[in-house]
């Protein structure tokens, strides 16, 4: 590890934590539905959609409705992307003529950008048209994260409103999400992003010759409105196979850098969103508090572990960190960094191939996603995450001071523990079992890249990937197959939708709860004590059941890498 | 009154039937109710099948697998232990209860009044009938003096031997079923009909017959199911990772690491938590008439408290002389002490020990200075002395400053300031003349309990609002309010703006406690979170409060809302050691169960366990015991302290989560040291 690496780590978290209270502010205006610099030109586009659409901003929605709504705008969805990948052949701006998807890899893709994944079992430039990628996938990079931070405004509105019923219209708070957050930052970004170097073009791929006089084809196309979108929605669906690390997604370190600043904007807001609903901004800087220092952990050990190397190469008397997979442009630090803010967030996007990176290094990116990508996360998901586990925190460590536990003057009784549970029942569950089964199944273990531990992991981070909603893989594995195309499908959607049905009814439930007003004897939640709950409790509740698997899996090929074996 | 009572924790009367009762809580029915403890019930039952086959087929390690087994019977039998001691320490306080309510003949009067009676079974008694009472007689059953006067002996159910007086109208006239009339004769309208008494009710509370789950424990209830549910994902797909990686595991191990990850310590002890808690209410000579109330208590935010009796003794008593200008003060205590000498109201006698202490006039004999007395009417609101031709008295400002009649005098007005600056200050003022002429002004003063403000700062910092209720002028009632340090007040209080104060807290999120005794109370108590009746009141605010205080003592609510934390605090602690002590488990299991093919995995063995049977036992034998170790601080309750929220989470979380993190590792260790060298593994 270098100073130099540190420093840039460091000011990374600086830019986060700069942006997190003016971006929060404004997405807090747009939510409320208070007026802002951009309402004079989209107020009216905002109405003029609303009745399209035969609601109102001022028509509220009871949870179920709400809920009701985000499923079926999500199923349209599947449908629509599943029907352009499967006709594709025979649809326009296909100047590379790719042919039609396969069902099985269509409905992987489909679902996969809807619930924000965007795990990528196909290679973007040779199987997707550009209409594909822009009418379907961008689309969905759009509205999937739209969805996303809609139900965290719900869930936040749940705990800063009293005695209500509803928690807002998901129409309107994702119209908003989209036309106030999303497009503006991403035009401006996107400018910057062709300023230095990404193509944004549609034209058919470009045949050069190269020095030695070989042929090669360089594939392009409208690649930077898909950039800014990738990051800022942490979809991470790359326009390329190589996603982040190819030269035209990421040129520059500039763009690196605002590609990684893109990923946590808007998480890092949403945290100031909620402390400043809830009329206590410090409640929001709590949260921000605890995320930081599990991310800061994490890439501390990922950082360690790359710049340490691999001994067994050491030994051959090659000296260094692990640079294999990585890009010598990024080098070991900002890789490392990378690595972890996108499985931090639900982004997915790489710019270094996380399967060559170390066992150690490799793990860190599989525990963040196992612990539901609740440090930062993916725009929304990554605050009703984090949500889930304060609820569970306050309800056990709260009962300590001696009285029902409450959490920004909400009591957490029954009906919230209930629910808080069911959601964090569900990656555990989806993570471990698709595993299990996939393990010791023969279509299984025949597309892994590697035999021992590394398949394993391989297939392990691939249903974690999936289940949380991220994305990235650790590329060995040929995921393909009707059988992982499916099953990985069925992981993402139950990682999504299963999540948030109880987060949405324990929402239901928070709202219509009179606020119990704060005083001496209410358990703090501004502080670093409540910060180190937090993070306890995360690693506890939302890590300890994966042991045993980190145990065969990373932590077993660390220690034989250590021993000098290999499998 | 309390700790008299409390027995040791460890009373081999209460253990050894505990340890029958253990073994009969192993029926499935019984076992049910505790999600966690049946799910180890259940495995170790299939354990135990397996552990039969085995023996059958004659396989290898029968002596661990034995003793795996044997000791997943020991975890279930232990749970079952923790909750019959609790169970056995108010089964012996039922049992001295019972003995009160030995069949009792009633004096039926079947027309209700007169006095030929019929006597019957108690147990026959209807509610309506009236019965009579005289002297030596048992009451048969709950009801309402409705006419005469009886000092009544309730040590059945106070365990106060000194007699109390119960009488028809006011607010003392309910008497409880088996208490025994020591004198005079009293008629009874009987209010519980048989088996619904209030000795019934307190017997079944103390044995925890009709205990319900409350809410918080059902909540708890879920996030422990939910742990068990995430942690048999944990568990049932090792298997498969382990054929992955080309071994096997057997049953018994998985069995065991599953048993130890799921959080069976608290599991064991949620319901011996909530039993002790009632205990601890019941030996303090509180019924909480449900467990909701108890944990209620722990929530309030705001404590409603009677002036009189909480705050202040009950009586005013003199404190000072002021005199007027022209009056020596000796004078103005001379003619004080000679009005009172025969008021023997509480006033009254202060005012002759004031008298005393201040000035040195000791008593003098009424008669010897042949001296009539002229008591207090609620007419002349004055009382006094006339003899030897002179006349004294003491009485309202007003009344005398009247009786004197010398309106726009220089005295008067004197008279009148004096009088305003004590009203003022909180105090009541009493007027002194002799003869027609003016003298000066008794300050008469509330007194605050001693340490009364010192419980007040301690309810501050628990973040708990105190209100005083009284029906003084708002002026009196400030200058109480301040000297007492509460927060607040409510002065001229009637039921309505009780009840009104009660409902706009309530509003505000806020939950409230508050005692009474007056049928007049009963609303405000109904509404009230918390409403403790005293047993010394009426039948209609014991059944409109959800506590009934047996010492009648208000300022018990204060130890109730502790009890109410207690218990919600044991039941927090324990499950945050229970959690914590997870990780130490997985160092010694994990690579136990994966060493045969994955060595590598040895290096996570950093307790420096022996060999891996002994590590898996060593967890296993840990995690039954700590549920025996902890039973003695389930019953007893973590100790409340009364400092801010933020430095008792810190405190606790040291103690409970640092110490449930560190404890194991040291236990487990030990533990294999031990079986390691007796050769068990």
């Amino acid at each position: 590890m270098t100073l130099n690496g540190w420093i840039q780590i460091l000011v990374y978290c600086g830019i986060i934590i700069l942006l997190a209270k003016p971006l929060g502010g404004y997405m807090t205006r747009v939510f409320s539905g208070e007026r802002t610099f951009l309402s004079l030109v989209f107020r009216p586009v905002e109405r003029g959609l609303y009745r399209l659409a035969g609601t109102s901003d001022r028509e509220e929605q009871h949870w179920t409705a709400y809920t009701a709504a985000l499923l079926f705008f999500s199923l349209a969805g599947v449908a629509v992307l599943y029907l352009l990948q499967r006709f594709q052949g025979a649809l326009p701006f296909n100047p590379a003529e790719m042919p039609s998807v396969t069902p099985d890899l269509a409905f992987n893709t489909a679902v996969s950008f809807v619930t924000n994944t965007n795990w990528q079992a196909y290679g973007g430039e040779s199987s997707l048209s550009y209409l594909t990628q822009m009418a379907g996938l961008t689309v969905q990079n759009f509205v999937s994260a739209a969805s996303g931070i809609a139900i965290a405004v719900a869930l936040i509105r749940a705990f800063s409103r009293k005695s209500m019923q509803t928690l807002g219209n998901f129409w309107v708070d994702l119209t908003r999400a989209i036309l106030y957050i999303l497009l503006p930052i991403c035009v401006i970004g996107t400018l910057v992003l062709v300023w230095q170097g990404v193509p944004q073009n549609l034209n058919s791929y470009t045949t050069a010759t190269t020095l030695e006089g070989a042929q090669q084809v360089i594939a392009q196309g409208p690649v930077a409105s898909q950039m800014m979108i990738k990051h800022l929605g942490t979809n991470g669906g790359g326009f390329f196979n190589v996603n982040a690390a190819h030269p035209f997604e990421n040129p520059t370190a500039l763009t690196n850098l605002i590609h990684m600043v893109a990923i946590f904007a808007i998480g890092a807001a949403l945290t100031n969103v909620f402390g400043r609903m809830v009329g206590n901004e410090r409640q929001g800087w709590a949260i921000l508090a605890a995320m930081g220092v599990l991310f800061i952990a994490g890439v501390a050990v990922c950082y360690w572990a790359e710049a340490a190397g691999n001994p067994i190469v050491h030994a051959l008397g090659l000296d260094g960190g692990n640079m294999e997979g990585k890009e010598v442009r990024f080098g070991v630090a900002v890789s490392a960094l990378f690595a972890v803010i996108t499985t931090a967030a639900s982004c997915g996007a790489v710019i270094a191939m996380h399967d060559s990176f170390t066992a150690l290094g490799s793990m860190i990116p599989m525990i963040n996603m196992m612990l539901g990508e609740i440090v930062i996360g993916g725009v929304g998901a990554g605050l009703y995450g984090m949500l889930l586990f304060v609820v569970v925190s306050i309800f056990v460590a709260g009962l300590m001071v001696g009285r029902t536990p409450e959490y920004v003057g909400k009591k957490i009784e029954a009906k919230e523990v209930k629910m808080a549970m069911l959601a964090l029942l569900i990656l555990p569950l989806a993570m471990l079992g698709f595993t299990a089964v996939a393990v010791v199944l023969e279509t299984g273990v025949a597309s892994m890249a590697n035999p021992g531990p590394r398949g394993f992991s391989e297939v392990l981070y691939a249903y974690v990937s999936a289940a949380a909603n991220n994305g990235s893989a650790l590329g060995g594995l040929s995921a393909n197959t009707p059988w992982y195309n499916i099953t990985l499908g069925l992981a993402m959607l139950i990682g999504r939708f299963a999540m948030i049905v109880p987060v949405m009814a324990m929402a239901g439930s928070l709202v219509a709860k009179k606020a119990v007003p704060a005083s001496s004897g209410t358990f703090p939640t501004t502080g670093p004590l409540f910060v180190g709950l937090l993070v306890g409790v995360v690693l506890i509740f939302g890590g300890l059941e994966f042991f045993p698997a980190l145990a065969v899996g990373p932590i077993v090929e660390h220690l034989a890498t250590i021993a000098g074996q290999t499998f | 009154m309390s700790q008299s009572k409390s027995a040791s924790l460890l009373d081999a009367r209460i253990l050894i039937p505990a340890l029958s009762g253990a073994l009969r809580k192993l029926d499935p029915r019984s076992l049910a109710k505790n999600p966690v403890m049946f799910v180890v019930a259940v495995v170790a039952a299939l354990t135990t099948v397996l552990l039969v086959k085995d023996l059958a087929t004659g396989s290898s390690s029968l002596g661990f697998s034995f003793q795996i087994v044997l000791w997943l019977w020991f975890t279930v039998l232990f749970a079952n232990f923790a909750e019959a001691v609790a169970e056995g320490r108010g089964k012996a306080q039922a049992d001295s209860l019972r003995r009160t309510r030995t069949e009792t003949q009633a004096k039926l009067l079947p027309t209700g009044s007169g006095s030929d009676f019929k006597t019957v079974p108690g147990t026959s008694l209807k509610v309506g009938d009236v019965v009579l009472v005289e002297a030596g007689d048992i009451i048969p059953s709950d009801g309402e003096v409705i006419e005469g006067v009886a000092s009544v002996n309730e040590a059945a159910i106070t365990g106060e031997s000194a007699p109390v007086i119960r009488e028809s109208g006011g607010d003392r006239s309910a008497v409880t079923g088996g208490t025994q009339v020591l004198s005079d004769v009293i008629r009874v309208r009987i209010t519980a009909a048989a088996g619904s008494t209030f000795i019934d009710r307190m017997i079944s509370l103390v044995e925890g017959a009709e205990r319900q789950k409350t809410p918080n424990e059902i909540a708890l209830n879920i996030l422990l199911a939910g742990m068990t549910l995430i942690f048999t994902f944990a568990v049932v797909t090792i298997p498969s990772f382990a054929s992955y990686a080309g071994g096997s595991i057997s049953v018994v191990v998985l069995v065991a690491l599953f048993v130890t990850l799921i959080p069976t310590t608290i599991g064991a002890l949620l319901s011996a938590i909530g039993i002790a808690g009632m205990d601890r209410l019941v030996r303090f000579n509180v019924l909480a008439m449900s467990g909701r109330a108890v944990e209620a208590a722990g929530d309030v935010d705001t404590l409603l408290l009677d002036k009189t009796g909480t705050i202040t003794l009950g009586n005013r008593q003199a404190t000072e002389f002021r005199h007027i200008r022209g009056v020596e003060a000796a004078e103005l205590a001379d003619a004080a002490q000679l009005a009172s000498l025969a008021d023997e109201t509480p006033e009254g006698r202060s005012i002759v020990v004031l008298a005393k202490e201040k000035y040195g006039i000791r008593a003098r004999d009424m008669a010897s200075l042949n001296a009539s007395f002229v008591p207090f009417t609620a007419q002349s609101r004055m009382s006094g002395v006339d003899f030897g031709g002179s006349s004294i008295r003491k009485g309202a400002v007003g009344s005398v400053l009247k009786h004197v009649g010398q309106a726009g005098s220089q005295e008067e007005r004197d008279t009148q300031a004096i009088a305003d600056e004590i009203a003022k200050a909180g105090g009541t003022p009493l007027a002194v003349a002799k003869d027609g002429r003016l003298l000066g002004v008794i300050y008469l003063k509330d007194i605050v309990k001693g340490g009364i403000r010192e419980r007040f700062a301690e309810l501050r910092k628990m973040g708990i609002r105190t209100v005083m209720i009284t029906g003084d002028n708002p002026m009196t009632a400030a200058a109480i309010a301040a000297e007492a340090g509460v927060d607040d007040f409510l002065a001229q209080a009637t039921p309505e703006n009780k009840l009104s104060l009660i409902r706009d807290e309530q509003a505000k999120g806020k939950l409230v406690a508050m005692c009474g005794d007056g049928t007049n109370d009963a609303p405000a108590l109904a509404q009230a979170d918390v409403g403790v009746a005293m047993n010394t009141g009426t039948v209609a605010a014991r059944e409109a409060g959800n506590m009934v205080d047996l010492d009648s003592d208000p300022t018990k609510l204060i130890e109730i809302v502790e009890i109410g934390k207690q218990l919600l605090m044991t039941r927090g602690a324990l499950t945050t050691f229970s959690i914590a002590n997870d990780v130490a488990k997985y160092f010694a299991i994990i690579p136990a169960m994966f060493l045969a093919f994955y060595p590598q995995l040895g290096a996570l063995n950093i307790m420096g366990l022996a060999t891996p049977e002994s590590a898996i036992l060593s967890a296993i034998i840990f995690n039954a015991l700590i549920i025996v170790a902890l039973i003695p601080l389930s019953l007893r309750g973590v100790k409340y302290r009364a400092v801010g929220a933020g430095a008792l989470l810190s405190r606790n979380l040291l103690i409970y989560g640092l110490g449930g993190i560190i404890v194991p590792f040291v236990g487990i260790k030990a533990i294999d040291m031990a079986i390691t060298a007796l050769g068990l593994a």
